[in-house]
């Protein structure tokens, strides 16, 4: 009994946490039965998955945003116009008559560090000149949109026909070769997913074991056994629904990687404690000798690299880079970082929540067209999502810890 | 004596992992002045929220009877509605509006829904005469200094016919003139009927003004003494509150010290541009090793100003002068530059911009010096970050069940020594305290001499800014009185005295 005991109290203490998963975990379940399984079926994770990657990475950068207590609204058309200039510099025709486009290699990094300087040239506003990100971030969503129409306006849409370009939106990792088992698996994600299943077991076991030559306190064994237990299932679950297709997408690769990157540095790294305090309480993070004006510029910094690799992965996806990109889609990233649990007074947030709530958004909208729910109605229903999870947020943040 | 206005029967609030309340009964008779004192975390502000119905009934087991009547209040409102008033320990005045509509702010006076500017003004003007402020009701509340806000939160409880009035620590921030004002003012309110409840860790002023003082000790009742009864010493509360006895509450010193210098100050200006007026002007001073020094004064007289300008200016102030550490001139850019160069800056005001109070102790304690932290690439090693923080939970006595307490959920007291303990890691040659004891029991402020007198004895260097006259006397080797901006004076710790002390700072 005791077992019990314990694991409800642990479920209870990190309720806030865990919400989400099992919000997103009911939500695919019912969509799963109402749709008949198609919901579940590898070819529409995998499509979701790919639908998902240019707002997580936006939403990724968001919460770091939303930490420090700043927004910013430019990054939807600033994609949409980064995604535009990396298809002139490809693909447009013009372009390639005068011999001058560019290959892939050079596009995609140019691209990125675009991103970063527009990132930059909006922290400089609200660091420098004390402008409100709100309207730093407005004006800058004006501009890049006037800007999209600039680039757009001779062609119209710009058809990328760079193959590998394209592969980032819609193509997978390629097999090992055949070896004549599994027939039909994807057999290089099947032993990724256990590579990714050994290497959680491992670094659990590890940071137990440097708990308690600490003599800290540690799960009991049942639980944390428990945890393993549920983590590798989890892994494992995604791992063969994912290799029963085609296996893993690019985009899912950049939007992990991405994901791990963030959630390593805002979890175990100096800068990220100092981007948690300054959210916290800026004076007395500057006191402590950190420089808030330094930090507003990385964290505007990544929010435009950002912005511009979900340019990359929308113009990949569509093939194509058009007068409409990027419309919305910083509300949607905004959506999905408050859904995963960002808090709006600054300070509170994690990465791989937001990405849980990109999937929980779009899981919704997947989950709807699959029904045949019209749009009026799934904006209704996203609506609700948000302020659900929000109130559900502040209601369960005082009983934690 | 008069019948009881209040009763609290048996109450017990527990917070999860800190039982913050067990079985305290609590008796307040009409018409006096009932202080409550105990140490930092004994539970007192915990009890006022209870009374005045922000911890709701059902939240806590025990009765509440106003009057004789039990009372179950579901929210402010209701405990106001039934004639409480509580002043908390931090103000809660809107600082960008103005004293009249602070004062209404919640309960405008309405005319068919318009608000009634006029009538209001007016009705705030004998509001204000009745606390005994002469200002303009038009002024803004982040214009006036923390005194004068301290009576205008009064006049606001007074606009809403309070019975009984609760303050929780109403002087821990005010000078002596503006603490006998309000002393004053709740002497003539008792005249008029009004019951106040005074929480105060200033045991001279609770044996002035009380008719009755409570002392609560980890969540209990220890005992009520009732000054009618023969006069109350204020080791007799000590020893009630803390459980021992303090004699001596300055530890002696045991070191001496050297003549080496180790920071110098030199015609020392600064203007803060937002003001646009100068607030320090040709400031000298010097601090040798292993010496404390006080800065004395009014508050506002440009102390707190003259620390952070030495700090790394992090208000940005148009500095002008020559600042030497360790012999060499320096000139810090940035708070980071001057921790750097081993110098720690205790804020006064431990809520705005010292502590993050929806972090945890532990990364409260680490966060000014993470990279001690820091492995390889930046990485915090939290189980070091957890110990370190446990170290500083004993060493400084922090009551708190664990290091992973979120910093808000500790009582007063107790995130002082959280800022102390941030401030100790960084392992500084030279302390600055602005304020250290503010809001500090008695146990604790004799835990921190002692912890001062240690570091000095260590070798620290220590600047030592205080309100609090007996403290700047006891525990200063020498002192530098403060005024507008100047060093009115300096005086060793043999020639000092209050007088002196008083006569330079007000001339
Ligand atoms: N919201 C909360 N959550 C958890 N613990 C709390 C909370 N509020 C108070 N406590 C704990 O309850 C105890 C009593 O706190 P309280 O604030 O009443 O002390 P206090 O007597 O007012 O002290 P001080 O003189 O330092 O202000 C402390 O141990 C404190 O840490
Ligand atoms: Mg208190």
């Amino acid at each position: 009994m005791t077992f019990f005991n314990t694991a409800r109290k642990i479920l209870q203490q990190n309720i806030r946490e865990y919400g989400m998963y099992i919000a997103l975990f009911v939500i695919m379940i019912i969509f799963t039965i109402t749709t008949g399984g198609t919901f579940i079926s590898s070819r529409n994770i995998v499509n979701l998955v790919n639908q998902t990657g240019y707002i997580a990475v936006l939403a990724i950068g968001m919460t770091l945003v939303i930490i420090i207590r700043h927004i910013d609204l430019s990054v939807g058309f600033l994609a949409g116009f980064l995604g535009a200039i990396a298809a002139i510099a490809m693909a447009d025709p013009k372009v390639v008559q005068a011999g001058m486009s560019l290959p892939v290699y050079i596009v995609i990094p140019l691209t990125l560090v675009l991103g970063i300087i527009a990132g930059l040239l909006t922290a400089f506003l609200v660091a420098q000149m004390k402008i409100p990100s709100f309207v730093a971030s407005l004006a800058g969503w004006l501009i890049y949109r006037g800007a999209i129409l600039v680039v757009t306006e001779s062609t119209g849409t710009i058809i990328i026909n760079d193959d590998a370009f394209n592969a980032i939106g819609n193509g997978f990792v390629p097999d090992i070769p055949d070896i004549g088992i599994l027939p039909g698996i994807h057999k290089l994600t099947l032993i990724l997913g256990i590579v990714a299943i050994v290497v959680m077991i491992l670094s659990e076991f590890n940071d137990r074991r440097k708990k308690q030559t600490y003599n800290f306190e540690v799960l009991p064994t049942e639980i944390f056994i428990l945890k393993i237990v549920f983590t590798s299932a989890i892994i494992g679950g995604i791992t063969w629904v994912l290799s029963g297709y085609q296996g893993l997408s690019w985009t899912a690769v950049i939007v992990l990687f991405v994901t791990i990157v963030y959630n390593f540095i805002m979890s175990q790294t100096v800068l990220g404690r100092h981007i948690y305090a300054i959210g916290g309480n800026p004076d007395a993070a500057e006191l402590s000798g950190i420089s808030v004006k330094k930090l507003i510029y990385v964290v505007f910094g990544s929010m435009g690299m950002l912005s511009a690799l979900s340019g990359i992965l929308f113009a990949s996806r569509l093939q194509s880079a058009t007068t409409t990109a990027g419309t919305l889609f910083e509300l949607d990233a905004i959506a999905a970082a408050y859904v995963g649990g960002v808090s709006a007074a600054g300070g509170v947030g994690k990465v791989v929540g937001s990405i849980i709530g990109a999937l929980v958004m779009t899981s919704l909208t997947s989950g709807m067209n699959l029904m045949g729910i019209g749009i009026s109605y799934q904006y209704m229903v996203r609506g609700a999502v948000l302020a659900a999870a929000v109130i559900f947020d502040v209601a369960t943040r005082n009983t934690g810890k | 004596m008069n019948a009881p206005i209040l009763e609290m029967k048996n109450i017990t609030k527990e917070f999860p992992g800190v039982k913050a309340l067990s079985d305290v009964s609590f008796t307040v008779s009409t018409g006096e002045i009932h202080c409550l004192v105990g140490e930092n975390g004994a539970g007192k502000s915990t009890l006022m929220k209870v009374l005045s119905g922000v911890y709701p009934h059902g939240d806590y087991t025990g009765d509440i009877l106003l009057n004789g009547e039990i009372q179950r209040f579901r929210n402010i409102n209701d405990s106001e509605n039934a004639g409480i008033a509580i002043i908390y320990q931090e103000l809660a005045l809107v600082p960008e509006m103005t004293v009249f509509e602070n004062i209404f702010l919640g309960h405008e006076l309405k005319n068919n829904f318009i608000v009634d500017w006029n009538e209001t003004i007016k009705q705030a003007g004998e509001l204000l005469k009745k606390v005994k402020l002469d200002i303009n009701p038009a002024i803004k509340v982040k214009d006036l200094g923390v005194g004068t806000q301290q009576l205008v939160e009064i006049a606001k409880a007074l606009s809403k016919d309070v019975k009984l009035l609760i303050l929780d620590e109403p002087t821990s921030s005010l000078n002596e003139q503006d603490s006998e004002n309000l002393l004053q003012l709740l002497r003539d309110l008792k005249e008029h009927g009004v019951t106040s409840i005074m929480i105060s860790h200033k045991l001279k002023e609770v044996i002035a003004i009380a008719d009755s003082i409570t002392v609560l000790r980890d969540g209990q009742t220890i005992c009520t003494l009732r000054a009618h009864e023969g006069k109350i010493s204020e080791n007799v509360l000590i020893k009630h509150m803390v459980g021992r006895e303090i004699n001596n509450i300055y530890p002696p010193k045991k070191h001496a010290p050297t003549q080496e210098v180790i920071l110098e100050v030199k015609n020392w200006s600064a203007r803060n541009p937002a003001l646009g007026r100068d607030i320090l002007k040709d400031v000298n001073f010097k601090l040798n090793k292993g010496e404390i020094i006080g800065l004395a004064g009014l508050i506002g007289s440009g102390r707190t100003e003259l620390a952070l300008s030495i700090f790394g200016n992090p208000d940005n102030y148009q500095v002008s002068g020559d600042l030497y550490l360790n012999g060499k001139k320096r000139n810090f850019k940035h708070p980071k530059e001057a921790i750097t160069a081993g110098m720690s800056y205790v804020s006064e005001d431990r809520k705005g911009d010292g502590l993050i109070l929806i972090q945890d102790v532990k990364q409260n304690i680490s966060l000014a010096n993470l990279k001690e932290l820091a492995e390889r690439g930046g990485v915090v090693n939290s189980n070091a970050e957890i110990k370190v923080a446990n170290q500083y939970k004993s060493e400084l006595n922090i009551k708190t069940p664990t290091v992973e307490q979120i910093v808000s959920n500790l009582s007063g007291g107790n995130q002082q020594k959280v800022c102390l303990g941030k401030w100790l890691f960084v392992k500084p040659n030279v302390l600055i305290l602005d304020e250290p004891t503010r809001g500090i029991d008695v146990g604790a402020k004799f835990e921190i001499y002692t912890i001062m007198t240690e570091l000095v004895r260590q070798g620290m260097s220590i600047i030592m800014i205080s309100s609090e006259l007996p403290e700047v006397l006891g525990m200063s080797d020498r002192i530098y009185i403060v005024a507008s901006g100047r060093i009115a004076g300096e005086l060793s710790a043999q020639e000092a005295t209050q007088e002196k002390i008083m006569h330079l700072a007000t001339n």
